[in-house]
């Protein structure tokens, strides 16, 4: 049945594309020579639209992309490549399976140029492999995974914001504070084991212990016993690794155990969106970790300020900040090479030493990890705070060179 | 020794929420004999208004407590008038599916309204802190959880067992024709027994605020341990929901202390065992079976 669907859709793609060819060979030339397919540039924003990772990726990272599309038209008026650009999303609901059929479709039905953002790391893998299969461009920024620039990378696939390794990296500055023995709390899943395994390694090279990691059933509600175990052990600090509404319940009870007195507190992924949910308060102190914060500095400032008026007074999650640099990254290429055809704008991408918003001493690696420099946060406590979303201290930066992996050997291009 | 002790502390503690939260299920169950899935989003719902009763009304927990039951217990009148009730003498499936539909449309509104980050929510003035006895600890609010869970659990079974109205439910439910026969309205006390399970979901919802995640979908897992618990208990059964909350409450606490991994397939585990045994479940009639 499956085949069968395929066979389906491949025969009816193929007419599709010879009635596009024909269409285009019979109507009138067109009046200003476009090296474009389709004669348009369109963007496919692949995220979760509905689900958890709505509010830090979902309908605002498309609005990131459209501040892009509108800067780049902005700035190159007349002069760019680029005159008709679309942008077109999705919903793929954390699935990999949807993920799949949905790049497929962007890709083949829509004529999509490049996917950008797909959240969640299976699906980004899943994305990954089809845009190698097809040959167009993929830039994720809104998964963790190693992966993408591991045994699973490939030449039209790239890795805009962050990593499980990168985020680790973080372990260290609290190491150095005096945070040296360890428990890690992890939900037993890919992304858990993935980061259970990034932290304890980094932990220990900063000249940390790890006394325990403790799994727990995702999702999970009830944290208490947990707790309780991870506190017997004494530890300077408590990582915990648990995402969204889970990160969620555990700092309620955290907080409720009294532990805070205890043992620090270290997250290892949070984006903005988290602290603003729960309220500075239950956060505060805590040391996590950040790829981008919209309070560093002016530029990002600005940024921020465009990006609130557009989305009811949201402040951008680094993953929203991500989005705009990715598809201000690719236009940028596509002007360059002045086509948008896949291979000659990924030899405009590759090797490229770029600053732009969201990157600092950003470099396009050989892996096509891009990396950049990222910052070490901490939670602002209450009194601190002197405006909505005014969340964090930025208390290290980790220059782009430390702040990510080396290269890994597993990953041939191929 | 002393874990162990601090274990089952803590799982009473987090039974006796299991056992509220199951209590209402199980009132909707033995009065309509409908299956309410939608019984994880009216839990959400009481959570979501307690904390947008904070937010922009500025009312405090303890008004949401007392407050949020009662509109509950409306919202769940309307439905049963509007909804459930035309299909409640087919066959249980058809409300199975209406109330699993009103879930869906219950989550997606809050999400549409609140997002899916979910809302702040401080800690209740007077229940911080912990209480030590010897070396075990607990969080106030835990204690004052278990404490309120029993207590409601106590007050519903006496409304139940020792009242004349609850006599009156019970035998409009469980010999409906009979009681039709003696005079008794039977109608006239379906709607108010199906908006009371909703306002117990309701209070279980207040009591979450402070101490769970609160979103559109926080009670969509819940549920699911929730029926576990029922099932346990004996669909139906009211002192079988509330045993089996405390027993689902020791077993999940066993497992995240000594075999973290398996601590929520244990209380599934649990579940299959008791339905292998009695299929009825603990408490249960053997007509639920």
């Amino acid at each position: 049945m499956k085949t069968k669907n395929f066979r389906t859709l491949a025969i009816a793609s193929m007419a599709v594309a010879a009635l596009g060819l024909t269409s285009c060979a019979g109507g009138p030339p067109a009046a200003v020579k476009s090296e474009l397919s389709n004669g348009k540039v369109v963007i496919g924003v692949l995220n979760d639209q509905t689900g958890v990772y709505r509010d830090l990726s979902g309908p605002n990272s498309v609005v990131a992309v459209q501040m892009a599309v509108d800067d780049y038209k902005k700035k190159y008026g007349d002069k760019a490549v680029a005159k008709n650009i679309e942008i077109i999303s999705a919903d793929h609901q954390n699935k990999p399976d949807v993920a799949n059929t949905q790049a497929q479709q962007m890709y083949d039905r829509k004529d999509a140029d490049i996917i950008l953002d797909v959240p969640t790391s299976s699906a980004a893998l899943a994305v990954a492999k089809v845009a190698a299969e097809k040959k167009k461009l993929f830039i994720d920024v809104g998964a963790a995974t190693m992966e993408l620039t591991g045994a699973s990378c490939n030449p039209y696939t790239y890795h805009w914001a962050y990593n499980t390794k990168m985020l680790a990296k973080g372990a260290k500055g609290v190491v150095d504070n005096g945070g040296k023995k360890w428990v890690i709390i992890y939900p037993d899943y890919a992304f858990g084991q993935d980061m259970n395994k990034s932290f304890s390694e980094a932990v220990v090279a900063a000249g940390g212990s790890v006394i325990e990691s403790i799994a727990t059933p995702f999702p999970n509600d009830n944290f208490a016993t947990f707790i309780t175990r991870a506190a017997a052990d004494n530890p300077d600090v408590i990582g915990i690794m648990a995402a969204g509404g889970d990160l969620v319940n555990f700092v309620k009870q955290y907080n409720q155990a009294g532990m805070r007195a205890k043992a620090d507190l270290a997250v290892g992924l949070m984006f903005i969106t988290d602290i603003h949910s729960l309220g500075v308060k239950e956060f505060a102190g805590t040391t996590f970790t950040d790829a981008w914060y919209w309070n560093y500095d002016a530029q990002n400032r600005a940024f921020a300020d465009r990006f609130s008026k557009l989305t009811n007074g949201s402040r951008p999650t680094f993953a929203h900040a991500g989005n705009y640099s990715a598809a201000t990254q690719y236009l940028e290429a596509v002007q360059r090479a002045g086509t948008d055809n896949p291979d000659k704008v990924r030899a405009q991408l590759d090797g490229l030493k770029v600053n732009d918003v969201f990157l600092r001493n950003g470099v396009i690696r050989s892996d096509h990890s891009v990396i950049h420099d990222t910052y070490v946060a901490k939670v602002k406590s209450e009194d601190q705070v002197k405006e909505p979303w005014d969340y964090e201290n930025i208390i290290a930066t980790i220059p782009a060179d430390q702040a990510f992996p080396e290269v890994n050997p597993a990953c041939t291009m191929k | 020794m002393e874990a162990f002790i601090q274990y089952t502390v803590q799982g009473l503690a987090a039974g006796g929420f299991y056992a509220l939260a199951a209590l209402g299920l199980a009132i909707i169950f033995g009065a309509l004999n409908v299956v309410n899935f939608a019984h994880g989003a009216f839990y959400m719902l009481g959570a979501v208004l307690t904390a947008v009763f904070l937010e922009f009304a500025n009312l405090n927990f303890w008004v949401s407590l007392a407050l949020v039951p009662v509109i509950l217990f409306i919202f769940g009148v309307i439905v049963e008038r509007l909804l459930v009730q035309w299909l409640l003498g087919l066959d249980i499936l058809y409300t199975f599916l209406l109330t699993f539909g009103i879930s869906l449309v219950l989550v997606d509104l809050v999400r549409m309204r609140f997002g899916v980050s979910g809302l702040p929510y401080d800690q209740p003035p007077g229940l911080t802190g912990s209480v030590h006895v010897g070396a075990i600890e607990l969080p106030v609010y835990q204690v004052f959880v278990f404490g309120f869970s029993v207590l409601i659990c106590l007050l519903v079974w006496l409304l139940l067992t020792k009242t004349r109205m609850g006599m009156v439910v019970r035998a409009a439910t469980e010999e409906p024709e009979r009681s039709r026969a003696l005079g008794i309205n039977v109608s006239r006390w379906i709607t108010p027994v199906f908006g009371f399970g909703v306002a117990v979901a309701g209070i279980a919802g207040v009591l979450a605020a402070p101490f769970r995640a609160i979103t559109a979908t926080m009670g969509s897992n819940f549920i699911i341990i929730l029926f576990a618990v029922v099932v346990i208990g004996g669909l139906g059964s009211i002192l079988g929901s509330v045993v089996a909350g405390f027993l689902v409450g020791l077993v999940e606490a066993y497992g995240q202390g000594y075999a973290s991994n398996f601590a929520q397939i244990l209380i599934f585990i649990l579940m299959a065992v008791v339905i292998l045994v009695r299929p009825a479940g603990l408490f249960g009639r053997k007509e639920t079976s």
